[in-house]
């Protein structure tokens, strides 16, 4: 991999990263509103179903994290268990693919469900 | 160059006494911590596909003790990576006010409080 | 007459890199220094042990060791700031090959100089005026944040990253290379940013601030290598490091 695609993955790590926060803290926010009371499924989906603003706000979420943690994850597999080369793209592209569908289909299932 | 590592000593605890490197750490394990955890958490969300029944069945089976605190366990590793994910940012970004070891402070205080305000919600 | 019998337990490391730490007695003075120890060990002690000085001052950056597991200039460090109930344990600079004792190979260190493009290239001759540059400027600031380096390597000896992967340039010499970056009389920039771009460069920092930490000149390597992360990872982008 060249340093010049290596810089690029870095930028698309804090970038990914930046769009994250942001995600994280409404997310948050969100959790310790809804869980007041405890969760029930109807409640979920009550506010979930045919909210395009819900499903586009996790979308990005979703591809956000498919973007930033296999970038971070390949550090920590170079640096600490010394994986190199063509495996460690391979195992990090297979992670991130699972990532997007199973995030998307999660939130197919809470937007049309 | 890479054979120096054979012959070179290398650093043990003490050198790596600072706040600077162990908020790294918690960074890096609360990162290792969310990327095993959060397939798992769109998987069972997911579940929801087949509807209220599934999802109600699944809501069940997440009421037990053990998934609670794992579910509490893993929105604190959230709050720390943020605040963490922050403080990084605001180095590299906006470097001209330094290192922002005070932000470690506020990485550990956002997660105390995550943390406790979560259980006392969770608990009613 | 001596003025203090009290003494200092001092363990050295002796022997390349598969040696051990020899202890010895050391008389304890006041004011006394790490370097004036290992002097006392070679001059009353044992004439064979090995380490670098030149300054004594804090100007040459030679002296640098482990002290108490701590990477140190040896000379400008007091015995009573970093012994421990009286004993000090030196060792040679981490991440750094051992030559013998306390002397470490630094070609590594100087030669990642080098491969940042640590030089500088300007292209006026001495026939042409001085460039004038304005000591208020952004870029020129950001040089002299970085400019006071001296070398010693107590920065890339405390880089738990430089352990971690030794192919990577490390503090000092992406310090050396941000001051370049924002020289503006300098004309390589472009191969700079390609020489210092990646996993084996800038982009292989994890922020932990060892390196600021512990710098003996208060330069913050931090920071210059994350100005260096953005104007690399922007070039990336705009196709410039191809």
């Amino acid at each position: 991999m060249s340093a010049a695609t290596q810089a690029k993955l870095w930028y698309a790590q804090r970038i990914s990263a930046m769009v994250l926060a942001l995600c994280v803290v409404v997310h948050i926010v969100t959790i310790l509103y809804a869980v007041r009371g405890g969760l029930t499924a109807a409640e979920i989906l009550g506010r979930t179903r045919g909210n395009a603003a819900f499903a586009a706000f996790y979308v990005l979420f979703v591809l956000s994290a498919a973007i930033h943690a296999p970038i971070g994850l390949a550090r920590i597999a170079e640096e600490w268990l010394q994986w190199r080369g063509r495996l460690m793209n391979v195992v990090l592209s297979v992670f991130a693919a699972a990532l997007v569908f199973t995030g998307l289909s999660a939130v197919w299932g809470l937007y049309g469900g | 160059m890479a054979g120096s590592a054979n012959t070179a000593r290398r650093n043990d605890r003490r050198a790596r006494g600072m706040p600077g490197y162990w908020a790294f750490v918690v960074h890096r394990l609360s990162g290792v911590g969310l990327a095993l955890f959060i397939p798992v958490h769109f998987w069972a969300l997911s579940k929801s596909l087949q509807g209220e029944a599934s999802l109600t069945s699944f809501l069940r089976w997440t009421d037990t003790a053990l998934f609670k605190f794992a579910e509490w366990g893993l929105v604190c590793l959230l709050a720390a990576h943020l605040v963490g994910g922050l403080r990084l940012l605001l180095i590299e970004f906006a470097p001209w006010r330094g290192v922002r070891s005070g932000w470690i402070v506020a990485m550990v205080g956002t997660t105390l409080s995550v943390a406790i305000l979560l259980a006392a919600l969770m608990m009613h | 007459m001596m003025l203090n019998i009290e003494t200092l337990k001092v363990s050295i490391w002796r022997g390349g890199a598969d040696g051990q730490f020899v202890s010895y007695d050391v008389p304890r003075l006041d004011s006394q220094t790490v370097l004036d120890v290992v002097t006392y060990v070679q001059r009353s002690i044992d004439p064979g042990l090995s380490y670098r000085f030149s300054c004594r001052v804090g100007m040459c950056g030679s002296c640098a060791m482990t002290v108490n597991g701590i990477a140190r200039w040896t000379c400008r460090t007091h015995v009573s700031k970093v012994s421990v109930n009286d004993a000090l344990e030196l060792a040679p600079l981490s991440n750094l090959p051992i030559i013998k004792d306390l002397a470490t190979d630094m070609s590594t260190f100087f030669d990642k100089w080098a491969g940042a493009k640590g030089q500088f290239r300007g292209e006026r001759t001495r026939h042409e005026d001085f460039a004038n540059v304005l000591p208020s400027s952004a870029a020129r600031k950001a040089a002299d944040a970085g400019i006071e380096c001296i070398g010693c390597g107590v920065c890339y000896a405390s880089c738990d990253t430089v352990t971690w992967r030794p192919d990577y340039l490390g503090p000092a010499a992406l310090n050396r290379a941000w001051t370049l970056v924002n020289d503006e009389r300098d004309v390589v920039g472009r191969e700079r940013l390609r020489a210092v771009a990646g996993d084996a460069g800038c982009h292989a920092c994890h922020t932990h601030t060892t390196c600021s930490e512990r710098c003996p000149k208060g330069i913050a390597p931090t920071l210059g290598i994350s100005g260096l992360k953005r104007v690399t990872a922007r070039a990336a982008v705009r196709g410039e490091l191809d």
